[in-house]
Parts: C-alpha cells; sequence; structure tokens
C-alpha cells in the first residue's frame, strides 16, 4: 500500500505531464471543466426562462412533477451510452460536442424543476400584495417571483452541476474525450501495472469535483438577493438532492 | 448469449433480442436489486448510528453533514478506481462501500430534520407519560418522523440504483452490465443499451412505489391529514 502511494505521488509529479499537451493534466482539467460548464450553462438558458414562464402562467403543473420524478431515476450512464450509440449510428464520432449533448440531457431536469418550484413557490401573500402595488404580471414575475424563488433556483443550477461534473468523466468510458476521467479508464485497461495511474486519476477527478463545487457555493452566495443571503443553503438542498 | 453482428439497418429495438434473453435480464435484475439493497441497508445502519450521536451531541452535526457531503459529491467512477486500487477491481466492497457513502447524506439529515421537526409539546406530553429518553426516542420520534426519513430513504434508494449501473466497469453493475455491453459489442445495437436505461428505471420507480406503500402502511395518521 506504501509502495502503490509512493507511485502514484511520483506519478502525480512527473513533469512531462504537467506540460502542455493532449496528456497532460492542464490540458484534460480544462477539457473536463469545459465539458461541465457548457452543458450546465445551456441547460440555466433553456431551462430558467421556460419553467419560470410556465410557474408563473401556473401550466405544466403535471410535467414538473413528472421531470423530477422520472429524471432522478434515470441513469446517467445509460443515458450517456444510449446518446454515444445514437450518435455512432447516425455517424457522429462520440467526442466533445456528443458528450455536451448527453450532459445536457443531465443537467436539464433539475435546473427545470427546482426553477418551477421555486417561482411557483414565491410567498403568496407577497406576490399578492405585488399585485396589488398594481405591479404588471411581467414585473411580478421578475422583481418578485425569480427574487424570491432564487435559492432554491440557484441549488437547482448547483445539483445540474455537480451531477454533471461527477458524469464527464464517465464519457471517457464511451469516447476520446472525458477530461480526468481519461486517466481512470485507460488505467483499468492496463490492468494491476497501472494502478498508480488509476488512484492519481480519481484524485484528480475528486479534488477537482472538489475545488468546483466549493467555487459554485461563492457564486451562488454571491448571487443570492442580499435579503436572502442568511438562508440555510442545506434546507434547500434536502427536498431537491439527485443523483450524482 | 450469442454475439450479435449488428447491420447499420437493425432497427433501434430487437424485440426478438429481449425474448430471448429474459433468464439473463431476470438475473441482472435480481443482481441489480442485491447491489442497491445491501449499500442501502447499510446506509441505513450507519445513517442511523450518526442521527442519534448528532442528536445526543448536537455539535457533532455539522462535521457529520459536511462529511457526508463531501462524500456525496465524490464522483462515482473516481471513488470506484479509488478502492480498486486497494481492494481490487473485483471485490464487492469496491461496487458496495461508495453506493452506501452515497446514501449518508440523504438519509441522516433527513432522519436529524424529521426527528428535529417532532413538536415539543408531543415530546413533553410523552415525557409527562412517564416515557424514558431511549423509549421516547423509539416509540415517539422515531415513528412521528417516519414520513420524512421515508422520503430521504425514497431519494437514497433511486440515488443507488442509478450508480448501480456505473460498477458495469468493475464486472458487476446488475443492469448496468447491458448498457456496457451494447457499447462494448456492437456500436450500433442500441437494444442492449434500452434494456439496461428502461430495466434501470423500472426497478427505481418500482422500488420508490414500494417504500411509498410502505410509509402509507406505516404512518396511517399522516395520509388522513395530508388532505
Amino acid at each position: 500500500m506504501i509502495e502503490l502511494l509512493r507511485e502514484t505521488a511520483a506519478w502525480l509529479t512527473d513533469p512531462a505531464l504537467w506540460g502542455w499537451g493532449d496528456r497532460t493534466i492542464p490540458f484534460r482539467i480544462v477539457q473536463h471543466l469545459q465539458l461541465a460548464i457548457i452543458p450546465t450553462t445551456i441547460a440555466v438558458v433553456l431551462a430558467v426562462p421556460s419553467a419560470a414562464w410556465l410557474a408563473h402562467k401556473r401550466r405544466a403543473e403535471f410535467l414538473a412533477t413528472a421531470v423530477v420524478n422520472i429524471g432522478r431515476a434515470v441513469p446517467s450512464f445509460g443515458v450517456l451510452v444510449v446518446a454515444a450509440l445514437l450518435a455512432i449510428r447516425w455517424g457522429v464520432a462520440v467526442s466533445f460536442w456528443p458528450g455536451v449533448v448527453a450532459l445536457l440531457l443531465l443537467a436539464l431536469p433539475p435546473v427545470f424543476t427546482n426553477t418551477y418550484t421555486g417561482v411557483r413557490g414565491a410567498d403568496a401573500a407577497t406576490v399578492e400584495s405585488g399585485r396589488g402595488m398594481g405591479m404588471t404580471s411581467t414585473e411580478l414575475l421578475l422583481d418578485v417571483e425569480l427574487p424570491l424563488g432564487s435559492p432554491v433556483i440557484l441549488a437547482g443550477i448547483r445539483i445540474a452541476f455537480l451531477q454533471v461534473m461527477a458524469t464527464v468523466p464517465l464519457i471517457a468510458v464511451i469516447g476520446s474525450s472525458g477530461g480526468l476521467g481519461r486517466y481512470i479508464v485507460d488505467g483499468f485497461a492496463q490492468g494491476r501495472a497501472a494502478r498508480d495511474q488509476v488512484l492519481a486519476g480519481a484524485i484528480l477527478v475528486a479534488g477537482l469535483t472538489f475545488l468546483a463545487d466549493l467555487a459554485f457555493g461563492r457564486l451562488e452566495r454571491a448571487l443570492l438577493p442580499a435579503g436572502l443571503r442568511e438562508m440555510d443553503r442545506d434546507d434547500v438542498m434536502i427536498e431537491t438532492s439527485v443523483a450524482a | 448469449m450469442t454475439p450479435l453482428l449488428a447491420q447499420s439497418g437493425d432497427p433501434l429495438i430487437r424485440w426478438d433480442w429481449i425474448l430471448s434473453h429474459r433468464s439473463d435480464i431476470w438475473e441482472r435484475t435480481l443482481e441489480h436489486l442485491f447491489l442497491t439493497a445491501v449499500p442501502v441497508g447499510l446506509g441505513l445502519l450507519i445513517a442511523l448510528v450518526l442521527t442519534v450521536v448528532s442528536l445526543r451531541w448536537r455539535h457533532l452535526y455539522e462535521p457529520i453533514a459536511q462529511t457526508t457531503a463531501v462524500l456525496y459529491t465524490i464522483p462515482s467512477l473516481a471513488a470506484f478506481a479509488l478502492l480498486t486500487a486497494f481492494l481490487g477491481l473485483f471485490s464487492v466492497w469496491t461496487a458496495v462501500i461508495p453506493l452506501t457513502t452515497y446514501t449518508l447524506l440523504i438519509l441522516v439529515r433527513n432522519m436529524v430534520t424529521g426527528i428535529d421537526g417532532v413538536p415539543p409539546d408531543t415530546l413533553e406530553a410523552a415525557t409527562g407519560m412517564g416515557y424514558q429518553r431511549p423509549r421516547r426516542f423509539l416509540e415517539i420520534e422515531l415513528p412521528l418522523a417516519l414520513p420524512v426519513i421515508i422520503a430521504g430513504l425514497r431519494i437514497a434508494t433511486v440515488t443507488v440504483v442509478g450508480l448501480v449501473t456505473v460498477t458495469a466497469l468493475l464486472g458487476r453493475g446488475g443492469l448496468g452490465h447491458f448498457i456496457l455491453d451494447a457499447f462494448r459489442r456492437s456500436i450500433i445495437f442500441p437494444t442492449e443499451a434500452f434494456v439496461g436505461l428502461v430495466g434501470t428505471v423500472i426497478v427505481a420507480v418500482g422500488l420508490d412505489l414500494v417504500l411509498y406503500m410502505i410509509q402509507r402502511i406505516l404512518t396511517p395518521w399522516a395520509s388522513r391529514t395530508e388532505g
């Protein structure tokens, strides 16, 4: 075990892996982050406005609950492989962009449902008083319902981001891309001899996810409306935890 | 199993393949249920201990919650790879340990929140009736917190059902085996992958339903006040 840890440390500090090229650690960190940030961003752009509008108009109640219940039960690994198979069938290689599309499918449900729940759950009395003050429907949505729902909405984006971060390494199983997961999957393929590479890859993947989550937590706090910043984020997470 | 020689003109789903692999699918479904039940069961036991500790020594709750949150964020592939390095690829613990840790965040939080939500008046009444601490916990606090606890159990179970598929990379995986096999053997034949994907969803939804029924049976008072 000590031997393995020493080998792993040697692997991680190999200067050849710290340059810039398509096998190096910095390159794969950047690829890993791109594969997580791009689908999450697209999911936010697509799902937040549509879910907010539907919730504001009190429509698609059934859709919102169906999305969360079924969405939670769908295994990310399965989505990834089926997307890959279809991509190959249609003559697209599984690399960066098909990976992004598959990850987008995973990011959409939590963002959609949490936005819906957040807007829908805005305090009725507050919304009513806004209406009484003569606010238009759009003003109510943008100035009252969205800010009040923002803790739940941001929690949804965080869950989506975490789930995508956890799934990015699995792309390495089915395609050439996959960021830091590449080291793990290639290591598995080489058997016992590459145990140091597998362990190093695992440490890199877990470390990057931890740091990204920490950074997202900071961002989340900064984005919250000042009046809601005191709220305990953990309470929002309980109802909305989704498989990673 | 017969090897699949897929043609690009093959239909998306070949029903004959599903029919001729019924026993195989059943076996993998049972494996999937086993790989779900063991981690969730272990997780429930560990979470119960952590909850009792958190309630008894309040200052320990924060570190316990944070530790389980960190464990929860470790990507499944990394967690399996980490343990593979020490336990080997084919130990069942390599699959079970990470799956168990993923349940802890949800279970501990829901248990503590649920028990915290028991009305103080009820507790006082119980104490007034002569209930001692351990008996009050087992007979009053736990049952009253059951709806919240089972809600957590449902999320944890469905989460684990999805993650079991990833253990196909360790030579296990229940229905995840079909997902990986579809990719490894024939890339233009998605029937197997669909069987794995849809089968996993069915198992998840089925277990969720079973837990919901159990909750209805164990907490008849909750459905009466639900409206």
